[in-house]
């Protein structure tokens, strides 16, 4: 069965003026005091735990719960944590304008969807997106849509590879099934 | 249509089409993970693979640089976890001993021109310096490569920069990769390959392309080479035993992306401000800042001519009272020309704390973080919020820091 279709509760990590907050590194996401956590399950209580203004997102978040941020989402170090901190929590995926490549690569890896909206800054600043609204999305349409009110917005549509692995859950199901050592 | 560098890395090492945008299944000639990554991939190896052997031992390694040696009873675990694991597979580890991995792998010619490297550590393109495409991953991916040999990649777009004109004698390579942050901050060359050209990246020397390559992280570019070498650079390299290979080069009909010219003429000695690596200002203008401590290391600037630098504005002269000067030399082999040179007991005379090589000063490693009011100036490449601890970092080049030792704020070595 093919899944495509996301629903959830927005966070919209913005700063204290309101802005979507850009190039968010992987120390605000995870910090490196924590980076001894080797069991998924152990990581979620850390996830923006050192990201000013957010650091009490884990208790806040609920599974399901979709994170709207602002453009190089995921900066900085090759850390899988600041991924599998989200996956603890249940957090259904990441919006974001773009990706740090090393965090884009990590998540499409591990199954989590990451999603590229480039007129997001747009739709925060308008009030189209807001903390606390209902999204769904079409990732393989490329169609996202706000719940309570009516409004549309179009979502880069997952690539081939983010897709075939997202559908098998992960690199590791995903590279059995067509690559043999 | 010709190729850029990273087109012609990839095509040497996959049988797919290689275009940008495109996505490739990349051979990969190394694949090593750290202390940090490194105990988490073996959790994920032995969950999915088992006692399945990796693809290839001689080509699958651990470098431990990070915790060195472990200063918490779970960074000595998570090391014996990965040596264990090693131990299974006849894997080799670069154990606590030997200093910071990418550097490491380019003395020990394990990452040799045109040659694909990957591992969890975000600077590892680095290797970009010695023409070799290193790439940081995170530790599903590193798990696959070592089981695999391979992963997919998507080819990315280049991006060739062009400097212009001659900095001031007094900027350092260091000076020049904080001018690239500022200019081509996290926005111009997000993504691609960037290749530098210009008489200011041409006559840099190893440890000068290190510094630049180190910090095209910080730029969210995937990896940058400075194609054209002098002689000097070529034979450093060489020097190391690593197998010489002529690094490739852009066809003359490449296709970049963009063309971007940078004037770098008369550009002075510079300094990253908090928060990030891409708020850079002159020195001349944060001249007078107070500040507590100061580190001169990591992968951008912890090689021998980096202590060099910092020795010739020491000039004999002590460290400011109450200003701690961390020093933490990038490899062993660095240590041990430091040592040869008289350069560990200059920077003991100065006052300075000297530990042994690794990533120290940067996460947290084996070197002191910063306490909350703590002002530090960094020869590092990170000073995001609560990255080193609670306090402010600044990041400048060795010449800069040293000065701000001796002078108890941020200064230029003019300034003393």
């Amino acid at each position: 069965m093919t899944i495509s279709r996301f629903q959830g509760r927005v966070w919209v990590l913005q700063d204290q003026e309101g802005r979507l907050i850009e190039d968010i590194d992987t120390d605000q996401i995870y910090h490196n005091a924590f980076l001894h956590i080797t069991d998924i399950g152990q990581m979620g209580p850390y996830a923006l735990g050192n990201l000013e203004g957010w650091k009490d997102f884990a208790s806040k978040a609920r599974p399901g719960d979709i994170v709207v941020a602002g453009r190089n989402f995921g900066a900085g170090s090759s850390r899988q944590q600041a991924v599998d901190c989200f996956l603890a929590l249940g957090v259904r995926l990441v919006l974001a304008p773009s990706f740090a490549a090393i965090y884009y690569r990590n998540a499409v890896n591990s199954g989590f969807p990451v999603l590229t909206c480039s007129g997001l800054g747009a739709l925060v600043k308008n009030g189209t997106i807001r903390t606390g609204d209902v999204l769904s999305i079409d990732a393989a349409a490329g169609e996202g849509r706000t719940i309570d009110r009516p409004a549309e917005f179009r979502v880069e549509p997952m690539g081939r590879v983010q897709q075939d692995i997202f559908q098998a859950g992960n690199l590791f199901a995903y590279g059995k099934a067509i690559i043999k050592p | 249509m010709g190729l850029t560098v990273i087109e012609k890395i990839i095509q040497a090492h996959s049988r797919d089409e290689v275009r940008p945008g495109g996505i490739v299944w990349l051979d990969l000639d190394i694949r090593s993970a750290r202390d940090f990554g490194g105990p988490n991939v073996v959790k994920n190896y032995e969950k999915e693979y088992g006692a399945e052997p990796p693809a290839d031992a001689s080509k699958t390694l651990f470098t431990f640089d990070l915790c060195v040696p472990a200063c918490s009873l779970k960074y000595a675990d998570n090391q014996q976890v990965c040596r264990n694991f090693a131990r299974k597979h006849s894997l080799r580890v670069f154990d606590v001993d030997r200093g910071i991995g990418s550097h490491a792998l380019i003395e020990e010619g394990l990452a040799p021109a045109n040659s694909t490297v990957v591992g969890t550590d975000s600077h590892l393109n680095i290797l970009g310096a010695v023409g070799s495409f290193g790439q940081g991953m995170g530790d599903v991916d590193i798990t696959f490569a070592f089981r695999t040999g391979r992963t997919w990649f998507e080819v990315p777009g280049s991006v060739q920069v062009v400097l212009k004109g001659t900095p001031s004698p007094a900027a350092s390579a260091k000076d020049l990769t904080l001018f690239l942050c500022r200019e081509l901050s996290t926005k111009r060359i997000a993504l691609k390959s960037a290749e530098f050209f210009g008489e200011a990246v041409r006559e840099l020397t190893l440890a000068g392309r290190i510094t630049l390559c180190s910090m095209i992280t910080e730029m969210a570019g995937i990896i940058g080479f400075i194609p054209e070498c002098s002689a000097a650079a070529r034979s450093e390299v060489e020097g190391f035993g690593g197998r010489p290979a002529q690094a490739f080069g852009p066809d003359p009909d490449a296709a970049y992306d963009e063309v971007v010219t940078l004037d770098v003429t008369g550009l002075p000695p510079l300094a990253a401000a908090p928060p990030s690596p891409n708020t850079v200002q002159e020195v001349a203008r944060l001249k007078g800042t107070r500040i507590d401590s100061a580190f001169i290391g990591s992968c951008t600037n912890g090689r021998t001519e980096d202590f060099e630098a910092a020795c010739r504005v020491l000039n004999g002269r002590r460290v400011k009272d109450g200003v701690m000067l961390k020093v933490v030399p990038a490899t062993r082999r660095v240590y041990e020309d430091m040592l040869r040179a008289g350069l560990v007991e200059e920077l003991f005379r100065s006052g300075a704390i000297i530990v042994n090589p690794g990533c120290g000063g940067c996460a947290e490693g084996h070197v002191g973080l910063t306490g909350k009011g703590e002002v530090q100036i960094s020869t590092g490449n990170r000073n995001f919020p609560g990255k080193q601890g609670q306090g402010l970092t600044y990041l400048a080049g060795p010449a800069v820091v040293a000065a701000s030792a001796v002078a108890g704020c941020i200064a230029a070595p003019e300034d003393l």
